[in-house]
């Protein structure tokens, strides 16, 4: 798809060689970024480095293979997490220097190294439970990864989603209704899905049929939404609550033998259904847009238009369906908050995840998988916070909720780049 | 009440036969105009609300049980419940027929304006990002680090009335344009997608301030609220009419930010290469402008209008010291106010005013009629929804499209047309 020619926005030339004709662009992006980080890594880990033992507890209570808690003395760690991060920089740059491509791996392995140095700096005698850091981080990024699933759909078909918010809200809004009158969650589940994909329609209609810019019907949407979920909740729910707004929530399900695996077993496999379908969906989308008659379409119709239209797809319709499709994944999501982590619904209960969902699906590159990623990372940062304020972190709490946000924006500035949507994303159709 | 009369009035004047007379085209102008489209939508908008008001009104339920027995009373109830809540909304927003005299009924359209005033500030802002095609999320940021920044001037120095003002003004619109201008670089620089960074950037401005009110430089000597220092008197934007009356300084600023803008976008140089960027950034990189420059001068000014906006929260409406909650959702709502406006400054104004209205009003509809503010949102968001689709509003209302060839005056043709 990278193929393309340039439409949105056209290649920069980030630094001219004149070598042969398949050059390979010498960028010292990564090695400039991953240095800053090793730099602020050495400055914390090693300057400010805190003295004491770091604890990292690796099993619940309730888990059938027990391992022992992990001790690790802070300073010591600090000085050899710096030495590797540093380490990573030089290979990064050597690399760069003898014209290779950095590999993701390398960018990867430097990320979750500089986290265990700082988990270990922050909890220097103290002790971190990592799998409830992961659990919880799990549980914060389902209804963002359910959302940038929507999004990478409805934007792989050339809709730009920017309605995720209120299709999360719209889904929270109706499963918790339809689940306390039916008492049934599942469905609740289906009818988040209905709300999702009402949304959707309204998205459809006004950009594929009245031409209506795309992003303006999404902003739209969200205050729509916002404002009659707000208003249904004060006039109806509120003075109803013990009938309209006390949703069952759904049960946790012990997958037997893999819930007992250490670590990951008590992480992802006693989870609720809606994460078990989540899983499903994540690897469906996945295999559904790149390797099946389906997501071929779907990209096509995404990338160029007309081109899927002289061969015969039905550019309206494609577009009509999967951005339906798009608002029931994403409403999917809405009902993981009412059915699956707070319980009875609240005004706004979604509070931004939309936005940070989109901002999961650039970061992600429009790719279900990196979304996907982009999403738990968002998950744990805001958790790592939750975690760190429990054994008293040593930093101002403010910078701690900060520091998913500021890494963002230096990943998507420097390793990220510019990154590029499906080419007719956001444009309408218009057959002629 | 006009839903009822326009699909009567065409067949009215297509009955008039032969004359393709001066009256027909002035009609055919007036259907098919923006104005109609414009005016249309806020009716159509506010019958949702009505539907959304009766059907949730106490009373309304209660008479429906025996709609059939007497329906009047179900109706009456209806009645009621909507113009009870309209009214209260024209009350609080325009005119207060229950106050003596011109001078007490006026106060709510001043407060209107006043709630107006960083509206259209932060609207202008994001309509500037629009033109060049940037999607500004940010204003909550924006605002925040401006009446940081301003508000820090406002409340720590000691200057003498007027420059003590205007230092502060200087102060936070530049805060915001910084703000604005970082997402600009970061942009023009690395590419990175200026709808991610201005959202994490909304967060990072969030938390800074938040530290700030708690324990930085904003924070209140010997008060552990997490709120700033009152802003001095000699920072303060004056009143225009009089201590009564919610309306200052701020809102002549905001008409000449309107100015500036409007200028700036039509007539000047920058604005012109602003708008080739916004059409077609690669056709104006063909034609010899910068777009990465434009990218950030254009956040640069965007973020400067947004901090107008913040500036104007602490040196107008909230006076007596802030907290990390001072944009009050108004970058949000910016967003609206530019799509309502069709991202022209002029455009921008009337939708501010228009958006003010509903939120001095919604508060007195609360407080009279029980009805909840968010009804405004979903007004204030169909209103936007309609004139974004005005195919949509022509099919309701039945009227000609602008194009569409002029039907010759058959009687009856309307009826077989419509019924295919």
């Amino acid at each position: 798809m990278s193929t393309i020619a340039p439409v949105n926005q056209p290649t920069q030339p980030v630094e001219p060689d004149d070598g042969p004709a398949t050059t390979v662009i010498k960028s010292w992006k990564v090695p400039v970024v991953l240095g800053v980080f090793t730099v602020l890594g050495i400055l914390l880990l090693i300057v400010f480095g805190r003295s004491g033992t770091s604890t990292m507890a690796l099993s619940t209570s309730s888990d059938l293979i027990q391992l022992p808690d992990v001790l690790l003395p802070t300073r010591e760690t600090g000085v050899v997490i710096s030495i590797l991060l540093a380490a990573l920089t030089a290979v990064s740059a050597w690399m760069v220097q003898t014209r290779r491509k950095v590999p993701v791996w390398l960018i990867a392995l430097f990320g979750v190294l500089l986290l265990i140095g700082f988990l270990v700096w922050a909890s220097a005698d103290a002790r971190i439970p990592v799998p409830g850091l992961l659990f919880g981080s799990l549980s914060l990024a389902v209804p963002l990864i359910f959302g940038a699933l929507g999004g990478v759909i409805s934007e792989r078909v050339g809709v730009v989603n920017v309605a995720i918010e209120g299709q999360l809200l719209a889904g929270a809004f109706t499963s918790a209704v339809v689940a306390s009158v039916t008492q049934q969650p599942l469905l609740g589940l289906l009818a988040a899905m209905i709300a999702g994909m009402l949304v959707s329609f309204v998205l459809a209609a006004f950009s594929i049929k009245y031409f209506v810019d795309q992003v303006i019907v999404g902003v739209v949407l969200n205050v729509l939404v916002t404002g009659l979920t707000g208003f249904l909740f004060s006039q109806v729910l509120a003075p109803n609550a013990a009938l309209l707004n006390q949703p069952p929530k759904f049960e946790r399900i012990n997958i037997p033998l893999l819930s007992e695996i250490p670590i990951i077993g008590p992480v992802f496999f006693r989870q609720t259904l809606i994460v078990y379908i989540m899983y499903i969906a994540v690897a469906a989308v996945y295999v559904g847009i790149f390797h099946t008659k389906w997501g071929l379409r779907l990209r096509s119709v995404g990338e160029h238009p007309q081109a899927a239209d002289t061969v015969g797809i039905n550019v309206t319709g494609t577009r009509f369906w999967n951005v339906s499709l798009a608002g029931a994944v994403a409403g999917l999501g809405g009902a993981y908050f009412t059915l699956g982590s707070v319980g009875a619904f609240g005004k706004e209960m979604t509070a931004g995840a939309g936005f940070i969902a989109l901002a999961a699906v650039i970061f992600g590159r429009w790719d279900p998988i990196r979304a996907t990623l982009a999403a738990l990372l968002f998950g744990f940062a805001s958790n790592l916070q939750n975690v760190l304020s429990i054994i008293g972190s040593p930093v101002p709490s403010e910078f701690m909720l900060m520091l998913p946000y500021l890494v963002t924006i230096f990943a998507v500035a420097g390793l990220v780049g510019q990154s590029r949507g499906p080419a007719a994303s956001g444009k309408p159709y218009r057959k002629s | 009440m006009s839903a009822a009369q326009q699909p009567g009035t065409t067949p009215a004047s297509a009955a008039e036969p032969t004359e393709p007379s001066r009256w027909h085209n002035v009609f055919r102008e007036i259907t098919t105009g923006n104005a109609i489209i414009s005016v249309l939508a806020v009716v159509l908008a506010l019958l949702v609300g009505a539907v959304m008001i009766a059907f949730t009104s106490q009373t309304v339920q209660e008479t429906a049980g025996y709609f059939f027995s007497r329906p009047g009373d179900m109706l009456s109830a209806v009645w009621d419940a909507v113009s009870g809540a309209y009214s209260a909304l024209f009350q609080g927003s325009v005119y207060n027929f229950r106050r003596p005299g011109f001078a007490d009924g006026i106060k709510p359209f001043t407060q209107t304006l006043g709630y107006a005033t960083p509206l259209i500030a932060a609207g202008l802002g994001v309509a500037l990002g629009f033109r060049v095609g940037l999607f500004n999320i940010g204003g909550r940021g924006q605002m925040l680090i401006a009446a940081t920044l301003g508000g820090w001037v406002a409340f720590a120095l000691e200057l003498p009335a007027g420059i003590h003002m205007i230092a502060a003004l200087v102060a936070g619109v530049l805060g915001g344009a910084l703000w604005g201008g970082l997402v600009g670089l970061l942009k023009a620089r690395t590419g990175a997608h200026e709808v991610i960074t201005t959202i994490m950037l909304n967060y990072v401005a969030f938390y800074l301030v938040s530290y700030l009110l708690r324990d930085g430089f904003l924070k209140t000597p010997g008060s552990n609220n997490p709120k700033s220092p009152a802003s001095k008197e000699t920072a303060v934007f004056f009143d225009l009419l009089g201590p009564n009356y919610g309306l200052h300084f701020g809102f002549i600023l905001v008409i000449a930010a309107t100015v500036f803008t409007w200028w700036l976008l039509s007539r000047s140089n920058l604005g012109f290469k602003f708008r080739a960027v916004g059409e077609n950034p690669n056709a104006a990189r063909v034609a010899g402008i910068s777009v990465q420059r434009m990218y950030v001068y254009a956040m640069l000014l965007s973020g400067g209008l947004v901090g107008l906006a913040g500036i104007n929260q602490v040196l107008g409406t909230t006076t007596s010291g802030f907290g990390a909650g001072i944009d009050s959702g108004i970058g949000f709502d910016a967003i609206t106010v530019a799509l309502l406006g069709r991202s022209k400054p002029w455009g921008v104004f009337a939708a501010g005013i228009l958006f003010g209205a509903f939120k001095a009003g919604s508060f007195s509809m609360q407080a009279a009629e029980g009805v909840p503010i968010d009804i405004v949102l979903v007004v204030q968001s169909l209103i936007v929804l309609f004139i974004a689709a005005p195919p949509l509003v022509r099919a309701i209302f039945r009227l000609p499209a602008p194009g569409a060839p002029r039907r010759r005056p058959v009687p009856n043709v309307t009826q077989e047309v419509t019924a295919k």
